[in-house]
């Protein structure tokens, strides 16, 4: 730095601005406010979020409250009731059954963390955890298709109880692809959507094909 | 600009040779300066040295030189590695598939689809899906056979997708692994033209079982003479691609392993597509005329098979 000694600033140019410290905005009474809330508060914040999101899953308009503030609770529920629904078929007793909880549980979380390595992969730019909690949240329609379906199932198991559960199986798969693309296709690379959205239509259609399938004791 | 300037330079190369070796042939002259490759030999009365340069690629093997010192530079811990193994584009991909599906004879799927631009994205989607046909295809032709029978009752057979999937993935990554692992062997011994890296292989391997897709589909029809009318078919269509991209690898090679080499790459392919087809898919029964059973009193128990 020697050859800055003799660097000198001219008189005539005015030096100014602001040597301000910025003061916090938060007293500090509310930092710690949030271990000071009741309970239920804490709580009913969180669910208010789940279920904000569930709200955007119904009706998938192009909004980023789903991106921004991703939350793996939703999923969580969303998969274990469906896990949980999919019990009680003619699993119990013999190996040739349906899904045990295990394999359903895999089957969700695996095939959304495959699906978004694959799309990080092919170049897109959302986040991890973000295409998780909408790949989660996406099984929303789908796990409403199964709780029909087991209603259907409880009045009778023939050939009309099994085209209701077709057709509303089918409808809540196109919404939860069609829900999930909306969200995810902005993040991809224009050249390569089919090769992102092709995964996402494979992992719908097989937890579709375990609702379908599901038949009672 | 290079390699096209080395290209042509090649060209005229073995106009004039083949001008030295047979003086009667016409010559033709080049005019446009960027031209298929396939064009050009086409005009050559030299039948047998085409379908190799077809076969070996060498017409393009400079540029596959120079385009495969550009990838593949970042280290193998870091996630732009394996980003370049998923460097296609839909239609990529989609060419790849046709090309698996319908074999042209003479070309090779790795020169000509691959070029040194080894997916992974396409072995392992394929395969994932294949798994899951099989399984739920499996399960609706057995629906279909069973429906009507008073004893049966529909199970969806879940168990029997994770042995598929053990099976097709086992497949698609094992055998192209010992074959490579051959091949290399084989290379150090004799000094062939042709090698494959290890992805190249996967990829060929991944691609040749898309025709399977269809094929199981089309196994729910429950007659024995579809089935197997449907498995020949397909491994006619996928054994050709197989066959045409590893004959080139091995032919340099001892006459009797180059064969054995074809003959298990072919072998393995049939044997999974004839266990896929009998360990998923039940029989289709035949209704046989019911046996008549004289019983102690005399009357006659008529017994029908299930």
């Amino acid at each position: 730095f020697a050859g800055l000694a003799d660097v000198s600033i001219s008189e005539d140019i005015p030096v100014e601005g602001e040597i301000t410290v910025p003061v916090g905005s938060r007293s500090p009474d509310e930092d710690y406010s949030t271990l000071d809330e009741p309970v239920r508060d804490t709580i009913m914040r969180d669910l208010k979020a789940v279920g904000k999101k569930f709200v955007h899953v119904m009706y998938p308009k192009k909004s980023s409250a789903l991106l921004r503030d991703w939350d793996l609770w939703g999923p969580l529920v969303l998969c274990v009731s469906l896990a949980l629904m999919l019990q009680g078929g003619s699993a119990d007793s013999k190996d040739d059954g349906g899904p045990q909880f295990a394999e359903v549980f895999v089957i969700i979380w695996f095939g959304a963390v495959v699906i978004t390595l694959n799309s990080k992969l092919l170049g897109g730019t959302i986040s991890f955890f973000q295409s998780l909690c909408v790949l989660g949240y996406c099984v929303l329609p789908l796990t409403v298709a199964m709780l029909v379906c087991r209603l259907v199932l409880l009045a009778g198991s023939g050939t009309v109880s099994f085209v209701i559960r077709l057709i509303v199986v089918v409808a809540m798969f196109g919404w939860s692809t069609l829900a999930s693309t909306a969200f995810l296709a902005d993040s991809q690379p224009p050249n390569r959507k089919a090769l992102v959205v092709y995964p996402i239509f494979l992992f719908y259609f097989v937890i579709s094909w375990m609702i379908l399938t599901f038949t009672p004791q | 600009i290079a390699s096209l300037v080395m290209y042509l330079f090649a060209e005229f190369d073995d106009a004039a040779n083949l001008l030295a070796a047979n003086p009667d042939a016409t010559t033709i002259s080049i005019d446009e300066p960027v031209e298929i490759p396939k064009n050009q030999h086409g005009r050559l009365p030299e039948p047998g040295r085409e379908e190799d340069d077809e076969l070996l690629g060498t017409d393009d093997s400079d540029k596959t030189e120079l385009l495969a010192g550009q990838k593949k530079s970042a280290p193998f811990w870091t996630f732009e590695y394996y980003q370049t193994f998923f460097d296609v584009d839909t239609y990529q991909v989609l060419d790849r598939i046709k090309g698996s599906v319908f074999p042209v004879p003479g070309k090779n799927f790795v020169r000509l689809y691959i070029r040194s631009n080894p997916d992974l994205y396409g072995p392992f989607w394929i395969c994932a899906t294949l798994v899951f046909t099989i399984a739920v295809s499996g399960n609706l032709s057995n629906f279909f056979i069973h429906l009507g029978k008073p004893t049966y009752h529909y199970v969806p057979e879940f168990r029997k997708v994770s042995i598929a999937a053990t099976t097709i993935y086992a497949y698609a990554w094992l055998v192209p692994l010992a074959l490579w692992g051959f091949l290399m062997w084989r290379n150090s011994k004799v000094m062939n033209i042709v090698s494959y890296s290890f992805l190249e292989i996967v990829c060929v391997y991944g691609y040749s079982l898309f025709i399977y897709i269809p094929t199981a589909i089309l196994w729910i029809i429950p007659q024995k003479v579809v089935r197997w009318v449907l498995v020949m078919f397909s491994l006619c269509l996928s054994g050709s691609v197989l066959v045409m991209t590893f004959w080139p690898a091995v032919r340099d090679d001892n006459r009797r392993i180059a064969l054995a080499t074809v003959v298990t790459i072919v072998l393995l392919h049939a044997l999974l597509a004839v266990g896929c087809l009998a360990y998923f898919f039940d029989a289709p029964e035949m209704d046989f005329p019911a046996p008549i059973i004289p019983a102690h009193n005399g009357t006659t128990v008529i017994t029908k098979s299930q």
